[in-house]
């Protein structure tokens, strides 16, 4: 059912919700019961570190139903500050400019909309950490 | 009225960073310039739930806090993303503070923003919450080819209050409101843009809300124009803050921070907190501001606060409203159509 899958999600895409291993100390995105590192059951979930350099990145031009309005959009692999690699869209970037190892920040943006009678489904996307700086 | 133990522990702002001038809307309708020079346009994944959330965060930051701590979660908005369900929860929990947390969204035409900020003001003062958030956002609308157009914009900025003196950015010391029925603007459900009354715009609507709530926020303080170092009126365009200023006895350089409607656009529930958050970028500790909004349909608010001593030490902790501007890119007219949802896209 989408709406609970949605609403369960809510804490992973509004704050980058993670695990974190009581044991190894290994760092989990999406959360993970089980560390993959270790094997632990032993964990903690933890708001990571809302910064990151791009890792890989893709233009998507045909999207999936639901995300036709905003193509054509970049999509990423963003290597968090905290460790673990989350695939996220990119915002507020001309495909051109996006660069391997470029710096960026989380926001929290529109992902989706169900229609004009359905839910608005909220959560994170990277932006070039530019807002800083003001170029 | 006079306010006791409540301060500003941290404010933000968000500003899209897409930009259209208004040339470029003046040449679509064969005319050749509009009011200001160029607004802020918010992009396809933005809204006014977006901007609100990356305007409290910034707050946050400011703040020092976490946000768990917020008791208190107010959004002033006339353009809410649902007509039923409430943007505070959305903004409450990607902020961390939900679920103790008193939540609700203000609808005050352009006020809202400014009625979230005295209403958390009273929580904080009246102890009933140790911390409050208030954020005034919006992402306006005015129909294709009219004169709203050319000034409809997005962005908001986020304020929150507590009563704790230490570190403050500034502290509440007075709070006044003016409002009346006047019919000047308003929009119905299910209608995508609002309608105006044109012959209540200025004089019985602007002028005689924002005059009176600055007069009487300042007979009821003993104090005068001159006793302020900046002052924020709400902004529809550049002219009539710059008119009211005049008439009121206020130079150029006291609106000159809060003043960013012809480099941003009016944003709404968003003018007011914005123009002030500009001030609070650059203000000295023990200087006094006055802000002014107005709301269509129709009052103001009147809020007077002094600058103090944290504010050097905060106002680096997020992006300034000059480094939101400064970080524009401009689009044109079909773009901006695309944007804001004005074509059909069969859906
Ligand atoms: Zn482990």
């Amino acid at each position: 059912m989408e709406i609970s899958r949605n609403w369960r999600l809510r804490y992973q895409r509004y704050k980058l919700e993670g695990t974190k291993c009581m044991d190894c100390g290994n760092v989990s995105f999406p959360p993970r019961r089980v560390c993959p590192k270790c094997g632990s059951e032993n964990y903690a979930t933890k708001a990571l570190m809302p910064t990151g350099e791009v890792y890989s990145y893709t233009l998507v031009t045909s999207p999936p139903e639901y995300f036709e309005s905003q193509a054509p959009y970049p999509v990423a692999m963003v290597k968090l500050d905290d460790g673990p690699l989350v695939s996220t869209q990119l915002t507020d970037v001309n495909y051109d400019a996006i660069r391997i190892g470029m710096r960026v920040e989380m926001v929290t943006r529109k992902l989706r909309a169900y229609g004009k009678n359905g839910l608005i489904i909220y959560g994170y996307k990277f932006r070039p950490e530019e807002a800083k700086d003001g170029n | 009225m006079k306010v006791r133990n409540a301060f500003v522990k941290g404010y933000g702002v968000a500003i899209p960073r897409y930009r259209i001038k208004d040339e470029a809307i003046a040449k679509n309708w064969g005319s050749s310039r509009g009011p200001i020079e160029e607004k802020a346009v918010a992009g396809l994944d933005e809204d006014s739930t977006t901007i609100a959330i990356e305007a409290s965060r910034n707050a946050l930051r400011r703040a020092g806090i976490d946000g768990e701590k917020i008791e208190v979660v107010f959004f002033g908005s006339e353009s809410k993303v649902y007509a039923v369900k409430p943007t505070a929860t959305i903004i409450a929990e990607a902020i961390g503070a939900t679920p103790q947390v008193s939540a609700a969204d203000f609808e005050f035409a352009c006020k809202a923003g400014t009625e979230a900020m005295k209403c958390c003001t009273a929580y904080v003062s009246s102890e009933l919450a140790d911390y409050a958030l208030a954020v005034g956002a919006d992402t306006a609308q005015g129909r294709p080819g009219d004169e709203l157009e050319y000034t409809a914009a997005s962005g908001g900025a986020a304020y929150i209050f507590s009563r704790e003196p230490e570190n403050a950015i500034a502290s509440v010391d007075e709070m006044y409101s003016f409002t009346t029925d006047t019919p000047d603007f308003w929009r119905r459900p299910e209608q995508k843009y609002p309608m105006h009354g044109f012959r209540f715009t200025g004089e019985p609507a602007y002028f005689k809300h924002v005059t009176m709530a600055a007069i009487e926020i300042m007979n009821s303080m003993g104090a005068s124009p001159k006793d302020f170092n900046h002052v924020v009126f709400h902004q529809p365009n550049v002219k009539f803050p710059q008119n009211v200023a005049e008439d009121l006895g206020f130079t150029k350089e006291q609106i000159g921070y809060g003043l960013l409607s012809g480099r941003i656009g009016n944003t709404y529930s968003g003018a007011t907190p914005v123009g002030l958050a500009n001030i609070l970028d650059h203000a000295k500790p023990g200087e006094k501001i006055l802000a002014v909004s107005f709301g269509s349909g129709a009052g103001s608010d009147a809020i007077a606060f002094t600058v103090m001593d944290g504010v050097e030490k905060k106002r680096d902790l997020a992006p300034s409203v000059e480094s939101y501007i400064a970080r524009k890119v401009y689009i044109d007219y079909a773009t901006y159509l695309r944007f804001r949802g004005k074509i059909d896209m069969g859906d």
